[in-house]
């Protein structure tokens, strides 16, 4: 370094800016770390002794003191199942539209747009009332008076009306991700099919969408899992308390892992005797959306590995 | 419909597509003015002209493929056998099928060779598996590529060569028999061996299609086309034969370009 750098202030105030935002950057790390460390392992270390073929196949008994938590895992298994097949072709769809078929200055696709990244930002708290509001109140209101001569039937908090909220709020993450997955594949691909004869949807159906494919499974997953484990949409839209058989129709409320967590920690008659069964609902949950997590980077590293000959 | 035959100076022109006034703006910006051009039946076009001056542009707006980008506006006249291809009632799709097109950067599917020579073909509603095989073969000797890939149809076209992966692309676009195939500088990710291939084979194609190639190699555009038209900052300068062009050129900036002297 020669004399006239190294007598300006400036590289000597670089270099304490340097090592505080390096020193600071890490530390914020390691705190990361170990907070994720902290609330993994207590979960890990308190409910993995719970866990056992008992637990996972039993329903509570006892005023939910002993027993298991099997149809708490039906209900969310049945939930997740619900909110899949309800937000993922409706976000697939929209974001085709988006980035397929609206010309770049289009209204509508801003407006679109816009509303995805509003929707994306409202408290989750906010989707169960609206789910109360308006598919349990209103639309399973209308259902009973048209079909069921006014008799109680919809118009309950159920399985459909939790689904279908819940999948309001996936619903941006869909389609956020699979508009990015569509954006990837190159536009050449789409000129060569236009230009042997295809239309624009024979394109998009046999070329761009088996191209985005694994992009939109990943995201759709990532999406889901974030939903499955959701408390606040479905509390006031069909998750029970404690239910002692399961669901077998649409409009039957259910047991869910999130809730039946939410419900233990803050309704138990006996603190000391739920506990166990605390940890290990919510170590049930955590394995479950870290499973669904799993599947998708690993759907992701396959796709990357099938994009590299292109390239 | 009977071809049209126009006496020029040069040897009489049987018709196959004709630009009147064609015009192509990217929203307010023009990119072609006003183009009066006769493409020659069974003969190959080359475009030259320096970059920016609308030869892919023109080229685009003779299979309709301009309609798939936001915000183009084509004006004028383009005839294909003295059909209009912008009438009101002309559906693009249909266009594209009789006058096909190879790209600047090869571009296959991320299918099988069989995969992508066939597309087309089911596309257009071929499902009868004899048949699809014999067209794709068909194509794929068409394009001169059979002998390197028939042990290994059913293998990712993307495993091929550059070179390959170009012959690919013609054989796919031939598969679908059209009476034009357009060419935006197909060589220009080859290398010389793989150009001389493909410049042997476009012209044998010659006997059977008409041939529209945009090209920056004047040597390419003296050895494969018959007539060359030149374009400068988007308009027609001059089009003639390609040998006249290149020996007695008649404008000025033409003389320039192919000499060098600028583009
Ligand atoms: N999609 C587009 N949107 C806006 N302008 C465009 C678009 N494509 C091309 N242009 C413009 O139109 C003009 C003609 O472009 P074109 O690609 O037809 O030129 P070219 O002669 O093929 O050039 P090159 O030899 O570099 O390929 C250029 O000024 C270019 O910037
Ligand atoms: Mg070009």
């Amino acid at each position: 370094m020669s004399d006239a750098t190294s007598s300006t202030p400036f590289v000597r105030r670089d270099g304490i800016f340097d090592r505080i935002l390096v020193v600071g950057s890490a530390g914020a790390c390691v705190a990361l770390l170990g907070m994720l460390a902290m609330v993994l392992l207590d979960i890990v270390i308190g409910g993995s002794g719970r866990i056992s073929l008992e637990f996972l196949t039993a329903a509570p008994s006892n005023g939910m003191t002993e027993g298991g938590i099997f149809p708490a895992i039906v209900g969310t298994a049945l939930l997740t199942f619900l909110m899949t097949i309800a937000a993922v072709p409706a976000g697939v769809a929209t974001a085709v539209y988006l980035n397929e078929y609206a010309p770049t200055n289009s209204t509508l696709a801003r407006v679109v747009r816009v509303s995805i990244a509003n929707l994306a930002g409202v408290p989750s708290i906010v989707f169960g009332l609206f789910g109360l509001g308006f598919f349990v109140s209103t639309l399973g209101r209308a259902i009973d008076v048209t079909l069921f001569s006014g008799e109680l039937t919809f118009a309950r908090p159920s399985l459909l009306w939790a689904a279908l909220t819940l999948s309001v709020l996936t619903l941006p993450v869909v389609v956020v991700a699979t508009e990015e997955a569509l954006r990837a594949v190159p536009r050449e691909l789409r000129d060569a099919s236009l230009a042997l004869g295809a239309t624009r949807f024979e394109t998009v159906v046999r070329i761009v969408l088996p191209e985005a494919l694994g992009g939109i499974l990943t995201g759709a997953i990532l999406a889901v899992s974030r939903g499955a484990g959701e408390v606040a949409p479905i509390m006031f839209t069909g998750a029970a308390y404690f239910l002692p058989q399961l669901p077998s129709h649409l409009n039957d409320a259910f047991m869910n892992l999130g809730y039946h967590v939410y419900v233990l920690a803050t309704q138990s008659p006996d603190v000391e005797k739920t506990k166990p069964i605390l940890y290990g609902t919510a170590l049930v949950l955590l394995m479950l959306t870290f499973l669904l997590n799993v599947v998708a980077v690993i759907l992701r590293s396959r796709t990357r590995g099938k994009l590299k000959p292109a390239l | 419909m009977t071809p049209q035959v126009r006496s020029t100076p040069e040897l009489p022109l049987v018709v196959k597509m004709r630009t009147r006034g064609l015009s192509v703006f990217y929203g307010e910006k023009q990119a072609v003015h006003e183009v009066d051009l006769e493409v020659g039946v069974n003969q190959v076009l080359a475009l030259i002209g320096p970059s920016g001056c609308g030869k892919s542009t023109f080229l685009r707006s003779l299979n309709r493929m301009n309609d798939t980008v936001d915000g183009v506006r084509v004006l004028g006249e383009v005839d294909l056998d003295g059909r209009p291809i912008y009438g009101p009632d002309v559906d693009p799709v249909v266009v594209r099928r009789h006058v096909g097109m190879v790209f600047q950067r090869s571009n296959p599917f991320p299918k099988s060779i069989f995969d992508n020579v066939a597309y087309g073909l089911r596309i257009a509603g071929m499902r009868d598996k004899a048949e699809l095989a014999l067209r794709v073969e068909k194509a794929l000797r068409h394009a001169a590529l059979w002998d390197e890939v028939k042990d290994r149809l059913f293998e990712s076209g993307l495993g091929l060569s550059g070179g390959q992966q170009q012959r690919l692309c013609i054989a796919r676009a031939l598969a679908v028999e059209p009476e034009v195939l357009l060419m935006d500088e197909p060589a220009s990710a080859l290398d010389p061996i793989a150009t001389a291939r493909l410049e042997d084979l476009i012209s044998e194609l010659r006997a059977e299609l008409t041939i529209v190639i945009v090209t920056h190699n004047m040597q390419q555009a003296a050895r494969v086309s018959q007539r060359t038209a030149f374009f400068y900052m988007g308009k027609l300068v001059e089009v003639g034969e390609t040998q006249r062009m290149f020996t007695r050129p008649k404008e000025q900036a033409t003389e320039d370009y192919i000499s060098g002297r600028f583009g």
